[in-house]
């Protein structure tokens, strides 16, 4: 970069010195950029596994009907292990079929509720709708619902992981 | 192109044109590798930035949060034990290379008229660099920490005069508590960088106006900083590195328990370049202890402040300064004879005394779990089987029984083995239905990755499980997921209390957490004391 009428040294002593003052400090810049890049992007090292968590009874939910449900979530949130309050809209879609929606819509997270005059989910933060079956129907959404991986226990329901929503083509 | 862009960008901000004349700055023809030592210093000041942010990014400031997120970031976080390694560590290097330029510049008496100010600028940088090491050795908020800021802020307090002035700006009258770590932490990532980065600037401004200092009768024509110099300096640079990046990854920072005020046994010891400090102040006792706290270190940085002024003859060769080599090589031999000696009166115990932040296998088993362990030791289950290549041959090895069994199924089992496998060979397992749930639950958690060093968990620690199975303990408690939350977690107790004070708290709850529901708990002496290790070794 600097280029001058220096006369110090043969130039195959300049030579030598560039090699090495742009050669050792790219090497230094690698070797701390990888640890930093490392440090920065890839997520924690976490101890607890993903769980099965008590939502409530279902034994009174009738078919077809939504219904929130609130429930205690366990999780790790930096190097606190903190429980919340979240909840799912569970659906009895038949008597042996039940989903369960995570309550944000899935264009920027508002929390959506169920529609009861037009039997659908509808977003009032930008009008997104979605059927029963978690598709939508309107609106600037991305994709469907987002669902928890469902567990029935008798009457007891329990989720688990989150399986992302079907991408709207 | 790209010449095009540049051409640009220096028409509009001579960015270029100033970098080409920095870097192309006349320096003596006989400067060369003594000189290398103020890049470097610059070089790890810069690193420290660099890593003190990222550590920054994920650490909370205010006590206890701070120690939790250090152990999350050497723990947890990917590549956090090596950025925190080369912060701690790098401090450290900070301190020898300042040292090493101000010991160039003095055995070169490169510090004369007209550069007195130059040298005075660096005189504050090095005070500034030891501000740095106090306030960031209280952020990591363990024993080592707090303990060695107590001293450091009592020494403050006998300061002849304003003693009592510090003690408000520290807010450390009342012992060191939030607020002081408040401004320890505003200090070391507020004040002190910007008076750093002020005197840096300063300091180089001044040695570019003065020049490098040459060598007496130097008077061979100048050469350029660059590439020359630059060479030298990137080399220096990059071995220094090399030297931090491999203490960085191969030792590892201390962390220690978490910081505990009722520790009356914790001895304190400051950072290595503060050792002298320490051992003088055991030459002086009562009332001449303040000729070792402020007299001495006062005189020390007012000499090496005025010593332009003192040494004022003209630049001479290194043969003719006889006399500043002589007081060189004495203030050294005593710095050195001080650090040696405080080093060789260091108790064992109060170095290296690292918290496990791996933790054992144990540490992750519910209560009722490890009580499991205690029955499983005491029913002499390996006896006929195996689990893997320890353990008899007479039963199944418990590694290879099919995995999906539930609790319920197991201790139907224990009961009664004929009646669930008949043919079998197992006796009943004569315990109560709680603690045969317990070795279930046990033996539910036995797998090829874990087994071995569960069953190297200590005695103490599992029998302590069963005390508290027995007395229920989790009916309020949550420790490891498991319990009810009527009471605290007691996950990490042993860093927040001592062992005196939980045997106490067994005993009178009342009377150390007012309020508290707490039953009293007598219990005998010995299910006490491994109730008692229990909690205490529990992260």
């Amino acid at each position: 970069m600097i280029s001058s009428s220096d006369t110090s040294g043969l130039p195959s002593r300049r030579r030598f010195y560039l090699a090495g003052i742009y050669g050792l400090w790219a090497l230094m810049g690698a070797a701390l950029a990888a640890p930093a890049a490392l440090y920065l992007l890839i997520p924690p090292r976490r101890s607890r596994k993903e769980e099965w968590m008590e939502v409530g009874d279902i034994g009174a939910l009738a078919v077809g009907q939504p219904e929130e449900m609130s429930f205690q979530r366990v999780r790790k949130d930096g190097w606190k292990l903190i429980a919340e309050k979240t909840t799912a809209w569970v659906l009895r879609r038949s008597e042996s079929e039940l989903v369960a929606y995570t309550p944000m819509c899935t264009h920027l997270g508002c929390a959506y509720h169920w529609d009861e005059k037009n039997g659908n989910f509808l977003c009032p933060c930008h009008m997104s709708a979605f059927s029963s079956d978690g598709k939508v129907l309107s609106g600037p959404a991305p994709r469907a619902l987002d669902r928890y991986l469902v567990k029935i226990e008798g009457t007891k329901l329990f989720v688990g992981g989150v399986k992302p929503g079907e991408q709207v083509s | 192109m790209v010449r095009r862009i540049l051409d640009w960008l220096d028409h509009r901000t001579g960015l270029e044109t100033a970098v080409k004349e920095f870097m192309l700055e006349e320096i003596p023809a006989s400067s060369g590798w003594p000189q290398v030592f103020g890049s470097m210093a610059m070089f790890f000041f810069l690193l420290q930035a660099v890593t003190g942010l990222l550590l920054s990014f994920n650490y909370a400031p205010t006590p206890g949060e701070a120690y939790k997120s250090l152990r999350y970031i050497m723990a947890e976080v990917t590549g956090g034990r090596i950025i925190r390694g080369l912060h701690h560590w790098g401090a450290s290097m900070m301190i020898v290379v300042v040292a090493l330029h101000m010991a160039q510049v003095a055995i070169w008496g490169a510090y004369k008229k007209p550069r007195e100010a130059t040298w005075m600028a660096g005189v504050a940088l090095l005070l500034i660099t030891l501000g740095f090491g106090l306030t960031g050795y209280l952020l990591p908020w363990d024993n080592r920490a707090y303990w060695g800021t107590v001293v450091a802020t009592q020494i403050a307090a006998k300061s002849p005069g304003i003693g009592d002035y510090l003690t408000r700006l520290l807010a450390s009258a009342d012992g060191i508590g939030v607020v002081t770590f408040a401004r320890f932490y505003a200090m070391h990532v507020m004040l002190l960088p910007a008076a750093m980065a002020g005197t840096i600037l300063l300091h180089v401004v001044l040695v570019r106006r003065h020049g490098v200092t040459p060598a007496p009768g130097d008077t061979a024509p100048k050469k350029k900083f660059y590439p020359g110099q630059v060479f030298q300096d990137t080399v220096a640079i990059f071995v220094g590195f090399c030297i931090l990046m491999t203490l960085a990854i191969t030792v590892q920072a201390p962390l220690e328990k978490l910081a505990d005020p009722t520790d009356i046994s914790y001895i304190p010891r400051p950072e290595w370049y503060f050792l002298w400090l320490f051992q003088m102040l055991k030459l002086f006792e009562g009332p001449m202890e303040v000729v070792g706290t402020h007299i001495i270190p006062g005189l020390a940085v007012g000499l090496l402040i005025l010593l332009p002024f003192i040494d004022r003859k003209k630049v001479a060769r290194l043969s003719d300064r006889k006399m500043a080599m002589a007081v060189l090589l004495l203030v050294a031999t005593g710095l050195g004879g001080l650090t040696t000696a405080a080093i060789r009166s260091t108790p064992p115990s109060a170095s290296g005394m690292s918290a496990e932040l791996d933790g054992a296998a144990w540490q992750s088993l519910e209560p009722s779990e490890l009580a499991g362990l205690s029955h499983f030791r005491k029913q002499n289950c390996m006896t006929c089987h195996a689990v893997g290549s320890q353990g008899g041959k007479l039963g199944p090895d418990l590694l290879q029984m099919p995995r999906k069994r539930s609790i319920g199924e197991l201790v139907e089992f224990f009961r009664n083995p004929q009646q669930s496998r008949p043919g079998t060979n197992m006796p009943p397992v004569a315990l109560a239905s709680r603690q045969l749930n317990d070795l279930a639950a046990f033996v539910l958690k036995l797998d090829a990755a874990s087994a071995e060093a569960l069953l190297e968990t200590p005695k103490v620690v599992a029998e302590g499980a069963v005390v508290y199975q027995d007395n229920r303990c989790n009916m309020c408690h949550v420790l490891n997921g498991a319990g009810k939350k009527l009471g605290p977690s007691l996950n990490g107790v042993g860093r927040k209390r001592t062992r005196a004070w939980l045997l106490e708290h067994f005993v009178n709850p009342q009377k150390l957490s007012p309020g508290s529901t707490m039953p009293p708990y007598r219990l005998p002496d010995r299910d006490l004391a491994s109730l008692t290790d229990y909690l205490m070794a529990l992260e």
